[in-house]
């Protein structure tokens, strides 16, 4: 048939009905989707809020000014996304290298972060001065209650907090977790964009989809980030708030 | 541009079989799609006949307890995501391009992978009878999930392959979103599409936002099962009704992903053979956008007994009931199409009004459910899988036969024999309700549904009989149907391009469609544009290239692919490598597979749309 | 163009033919209510299911009412506005506000009304009367698949006196259910008293009934529950009050022993097989102490039927057949896989599990014997 000698302009590069991408569209239903996959692991976590029945809870495990660094790294990356794309429209491909990069490494410092998070809180350990104990969270309080009545001068537990360990740690590594995995493929995409871009006419100031899609990802990604910082830790260690 | 990581020559309009393995051409997909989701059907209804046969009279021993557990849960399971699902996402794929004047959908590699991934699926579901097949029924209600409870590989291939119909249904519906969005020919306002695009459009929204519910449901069973995580677990103070909760706030919306194209079928056919437009179109696709947005306001009617309280009670009967006035607006604007038409009974248009007379029992039967206070004698009776048969079977099932018979021509490029389909047609309308019927009358007669046997003492053998009776009848009536699909399709009168004197685009070219779909693309200038034209409107055809602005003069289509279905494998084989993650090395297997899928995006996200080998401009 | 356009049926003789369809319908209909049988719906023996079959009775003229207009009219399009000229083409209404508003008002006026009575018995139904006494709550425990049922002791507070598969309840008092479960979600359902109520594991749930005669009630588990649903069956007794003490006394007390060596025998058997594993023949627990796996044996030789529902013990005015007793007795103890599929006892108790421990011929008369001794 005389249409396979055609020229690579039809389906997903096409002109559309909007003058909106397909890719671009694709992209934001699926952001649409994901929205809902974040809304039903939150709702999750919301629903056995205090409802585990033993500690660790997030009162005892969270270090908010830590985790206040990771947030601050995240947003950071976000702003580095938007650098990366906008020194690409002005076909400023070494700018655009170095902000990928930077948006690259935040992202993975977020990870790393995480990482760190993740294996504290499941070492997490506990260790009380049975004479002056200080003041004690519910959890602790259990510990102390448990290690401290038969005369000894310190109280322990290295139970940490486990997925299995009870409801918290069940909600809390789902939910952070696949947010995690979410940055991890970002973080894939963005390094495939990076070495793309030194492939000739891959990536050019005026195809620049792939990037806008990758950062319209990435800062989907972060601002759900927000939100889990603002209901999980805020909410988990300042009750009140 | 080579394929990295690795490098295969891009198959260039292979022939035959492998043809049909590296298709990415939407009609051919729809056909795939259509025959998958037909033999699924069957296989259900296999399951259905053998669960009619065990009940057919009191303590009968055809099946026993274990094995009648499996086959309701696979029957529901089957006829929900493996037939209904799929045979709407068959006329999705055929009949939307046509409708709006395209060439293909936006994306069409990503609409082989949903088939694929369909495929596997779907295979991975039914292969799941070999070694036990889950019995915890389809709502999967924990703790019967639980590994303590069901310990054997049943449930995990129920969860995966469900994951994996889910990749399928996700994948299907952005296509569809953008394709119905984007690739609408000049002219075709959104209040200009044909009514069954914009069911299809009103029920990919719903999926995109339903689907991932689920699947956040099934990730957490699958970390309670695999990792022994607290979710479902009483124990450790988790809670069995979050599941449920989960499980309806995805399911309801699902309800109306089952019915919403089947009523955009019926709201195509009735115009045609009436002669008229719709009535009231626009007062239609509101509807069907209320249903849709309503359907996420009334999910704990499922769980009525649950114990959520009189108040959470009261507010759900509120809202199911009001969910009743735009699904009556709906029938009623169907009879107003009909009233004052000039009707023709074909087929089609028989299974269409077969639709409404049937659905308007189902959606009568729906309102006693909502009456909260008495469906607490009806909840878990027969008288819901009535109710759910009205609907689903008197409803999404009439209306894809319908569908089935009306669409014929334009994709088998053949005529179908009209008096047979009328004769299968008064055979499934009678056995449909000498079936599902009587079950109204045991359930208010206090019948249970899911059990296995019942005793003799209870009254409820005669209409258990006559139930069983109706199922051979539908047999008949679905033989004669396949006969004469089948046997047309092969050897049937060729069809002309418009042989019901229709109203919509597809009927604008010829039957079957080449694969380019329209020589030129159409301009539209009003609802049901083609009607119009026939009727002396100004009906123009613009060349191919002036349309949507493609500079040149040919008509280009996308090349096939194998990256599609190589991703759909390597999901396969991941799912059985989860399902069976201690085989040898634990794991290994799955990782295989999820690195061959890993190959096959990366390759294909690669992969020009059109390889640009023979044109260096790219 | 098609040709075929067969008319299979004559339509000018089908208003009459239809007529009398719709009436054998409504015949059939009105008569399906089945008044008579275990599990109906339609014939209520006490005030909640009475309330909550009146509210069906609305629902079901209301739709009666639509259904038959609604087909009415379609069936009269049908045959009014068949083709009479291949040729012809009707006139193309695009619709009409007026009648859509009004098709859409309609409806919504009727369900608001539908609310009304729907809601004020969904309240009645979830708050027991004030007057509810204490001695009449009772708690009712699911298990994979019979029920056991808990009364609190009259003579001491702390005391529950626990029993299984068969409710005795007082004639004319608004009885109080909690409902709880130890391993999945099961349903608590006597249809001729009220609708049912989920059993959530975990998670205490409320019901209550009132029976306004005495009589048998049949019940059953309505939430699909494992491989054994169908087959969780219970009955619920309504006596006149004063019966009612009488017999909780009763149950509190011990069987009456028996100097019939057979039962004693069967006593051995009993222990030395491992029964008392799992059953105890013991009424009296402490409040909220933990069942045990099996059901409660004390009574068991006094009760109507064996093996929560399955074989029936008693004759038509509800005492127990002695030989019937036995005879399900013995059938249970040499096969309980094959009443119950799937039940812990057949998978759990060595006795059935390991073939060097199985019950002889002897030992299944013994147990028989004593276990119908346990009245």
């Amino acid at each position: 048939m005389a249409q396979e000698h055609a020229a690579p302009i039809h389906g997903e590069d096409e002109g559309t009905t909007t003058g909106l991408n397909h890719r671009k569209m694709l992209m934001w239903a699926f952001l649409g989707s994901d929205c809902m996959f974040f809304g039903s692991l939150i709702a999750t976590y919301l629903v056995y809020q205090g409802k585990s029945l033993e500690g660790p809870l997030p009162i005892d495990v969270f270090d908010i000014p830590v985790t206040s660094i990771s947030t601050f790294v995240l947003l950071m990356s976000s702003m580095s996304m938007v650098l990366a794309y906008s020194a690409l429209t002005k076909n400023n491909m070494k700018g655009f290298r170095i902000w990928m990069i930077s948006t690259a490494i935040m992202g993975a410092t977020f990870i790393g972060f995480q990482v760190y998070e993740f294996s504290s809180f499941a070492n997490h350990h506990v260790e009380i001065d049975c004479v002056s104990p200080g003041e004690l969270t519910k959890y602790e309080q259990h510990i102390f209650d448990d290690g401290c009545s038969s005369g000894e001068a310190h109280a322990e537990s290295h139970e940490g907090l486990k997925p299995q360990t009870n409801l918290f740690g069940t909600t809390f590594y789902t939910l952070t977790g696949f947010h995690g995995a979410h940055v991890t493929l970002g973080i894939v995409w963005l390094l495939s964009l990076l070495l793309l871009s030194f492939k000739k006419g891959v990536i050019t100031p005026e195809k620049n989809l792939d990037v806008d899609l990758a950062a319209l990802y990435w800062h989907f990604v972060d601002v759900v980030w927000i939100v889990i910082f603002t209901v999980v830790y805020l909410f988990g260690v300042f009750p009140g708030f | 541009m080579s394929t990295f990581p690795i490098s295969i020559p891009r198959p260039v309009h292979p022939t035959g079989i492998w043809g049909w393995f590296t298709t990415i051409d939407h009609k051919r997909i729809g056909i795939l799609y259509g025959v998958t989701a037909f033999i699924m059907f069957l296989s259900g209804g296999i399951e259905a006949t053998l669960m009619r046969l065990q009940l057919a009279g009191p303590e009968l021993d055809i099946v026993s307890a274990a094995v009648y557990n499996q086959l309701f849960t696979m029957h529901g399971t089957t006829m929900i995501f493996l037939a209904i699902m799929p045979l709407s996402a068959a006329f999705f794929n055929f009949i939307i391009p046509l409708q709006i004047g395209a060439r293909d959908v936006a994306f069409p590699r990503l609409n082989a992978f949903s088939y694929w991934t369909f495929l596997a699926g779907a295979l991975m579901l039914k292969l799941s009878w070999i070694g036990g097949a889950t019995d915890a029924g389809w709502f999967g209600y924990a703790p019967l999930t639980s590994v303590a409870q069901n310990p054997g590989t049943g449930i995990d291939f129920w969860i995966i392959s469900l994951q994996i119909l889910g990749i399928a249904s996700l994948a299907a519906s952005f296509n569809f979103i953008v394709t119905i969005i984007n690739m609408r020919a000049p002219g075709m306002t959104m209040m200009r599409l044909p009514l069954f695009t914009w069911m299809s459009f009103i029920t990919a929204i719903l999926l995109v936002l339903a689907f991932p519910v689920i699947t956040v449901a099934l990730i957490e069973l699958t970390f309670d099962r695999y990792f022994m995580f607290n979710f479902f677990n009483v124990a450790n103070g988790g809670s069995v009704v979050l599941w449920q909760h989960l499980f309806w706030v995805f399911g309801h919306p699902e309800v109306y992903i089952l019915i919403l194209p089947a009523m955009g079928i019926v709201s195509e056919v009735l115009p045609v053979f009436s002669k008229k437009p719709l009535f009231g179109y626009k007062t239609v696709v509101l509807a069907g956008a209320i249903i849709a947005f309503m359907g996420w306001m009334v999910w704990s009617h499922h769980m009525f007994t649950v114990g959520l309280g009189a108040v959470a009670n009261a507010v759900f009967t509120v809202t199911t009931m009001l969910i009743a006035v735009p699904t009556g607006i709906k029938v009623f604007n169907w009879i107003g199409t009909i009233w004052g038409g000039s009707i023709r009974f074909n087929t089609p248009m028989l299974y269409s009004l077969g639709f409404i007379a049937m659905f308007l029992l189902g959606g009568i039967s729906g309102v006693m459910h909502a009456v909260s206070a008495h469906d607490a004698q009806q909840q878990d009776t027969y008288f819901v899988p009535a109710h759910i048969h009205y609907v689903l079977f008197g409803g999404a099932i009439m209306a894809i036969l319908s569908g089935i018979f009306y669409w014929f021509p334009k994709y088998s490029g053949k005529m179908f024999n009209e008096r047979q389909g009328k004769i299968s047609f008064w055979l499934i309308m009678i056995g449909q309700n000498v079936t599902f019927f009587p079950m109204h009358f045991v359930g208010l007669d206090g019948m249970p549904r899911r059990i296995y046997t019942y005793a003799d003492n209870m009254g409820w053998n005669f209409w258990n009989g006559v139930a069983t009776a109706g199922v051979f009848i539908l047999i008949i009536g679905f033989l004669l149907v396949m006969d004469n699909i089948g046997r047309h399709w092969k050897n049937g009168e060729p069809a002309p391009a418009d042989p019901w004197d229709a109203r919509t685009l597809e009927w604008s070219i010829p039957s079957p469609p080449p694969e380019y779909n329209f020589e030129e693309i159409p301009i539209v200038r009003s609802l049901d544009d083609w009607w119009e034209t026939k009727q002396g409107g100004a009906y123009k055809e613009v060349p191919a290239s002036g349309g949507l602005g493609d500079e040149g003069h040919e008509i280009h289509l996308p090349q096939p692919s194998y990256w599609p279905i190589v991703t759909a494998v390597g999901l396969f084989i991941a799912a059985y490598g989860v399902v069976f993650n201690d085989l040898l090395i634990p794991w290994a297997l799955a990782a295989v597979g999820l690195t061959i899928g890993f190959i096959g995006v990366y390759s294909w996200s690669l992969e020009p749309v059109n390889d640009p080998e023979e044109d260096s401009t790219h | 163009m098609h040709s075929s356009n067969t008319k299979l049926i004559r339509f000018n003789k089908i208003p009459k033919t239809a007529f009398l369809l719709s009436l054998a319908l409504l015949t059939l209909l009105l008569t399906a209510c089945y008044p008579d049988h275990n599990q109906s719906t339609f014939d209520p023996r006490g005030p909640v299911a009475a309330k909550q079959l009146e509210v069906f009775w609305w629902i079901w003229w209301g739709g009666f009412i639509v259904f038959v207009l609604v087909e009415a009219a379609l069936i009269y399009a049908i045959f009014k506005f068949r083709v009479k000229n291949e040729s012809d083409i009707p006139v193309q209404t695009h619709g009409s506000h007026k009648l859509e508003i009004i098709w859409t008002a309609i409806p919504a006026l009727l369900l608001i009304i539908l609310m009304v009575p729907t809601i004020q018995t969904l309240f009645y139904m979830y708050e027991a009367p004030k007057t509810t006494k204490p001695e009449h709550t009772l708690e009712a425990i699911g298990h994979q698949w019979w029920f056991e049922f808990r009364y609190p002791d009259p003579t001491n507070s702390e005391k529950e006196i626990v029993t299984a598969n068969e409710v005795y309840i007082p004639v004319g008092y608004p009885v109080a259910i909690n409902l709880e479960s130890v391993d999945v979600i099961h349903s608590f359902w006597v249809p001729k008293l009220a609708g049912k109520t989920d059993m959530v594991p975990s998670e205490g749930n409320f019901m209550w009934f009132e029976a306004d005669e005495p009589g048998e009630y049949y019940g059953q588990c309505a939430e699909y529950c494992g491989t054994s649903h169908a087959n969780m069956k219970f009955k619920v007794v309504a006596v006149p009050e004063p019966d009612f003490k009488s017999w909780l006394q009763a149950q509190s007390n011990p069987a009456l022993e028996s100097s019939d060596p057979l039962v004693q025998e069967g006593t051995g058997v009993f222990k030395s097989a491992g029964c008392t594993g799992c059953h105890s023949t013991k009424t009296v627990v402490n409040k909220g102490s933990k069942g045990r796996v099996g059901p409660n044996l004390a009574h068991v030789g006094s009760r109507r039927d064996l093996a929560a529902g399955m074989l029936k013990n008693s004759d038509e005015n509800g005492s127990v057949n002695d030989a019937l007793l036995q005879k399900n007795l013995r059938t249970w103890l040499e096969n309980p896989a094959e009443v119950k599929p799937g039940n812990l006892m057949s998978s759990g108790a060595q006795v059935y599990t390991d073939p060097d421990k199985k019950l002889t011929e002897e030992q299944i008369s013994q147990l028989v014997h004593y276990l119908s001794s346990l009245k």
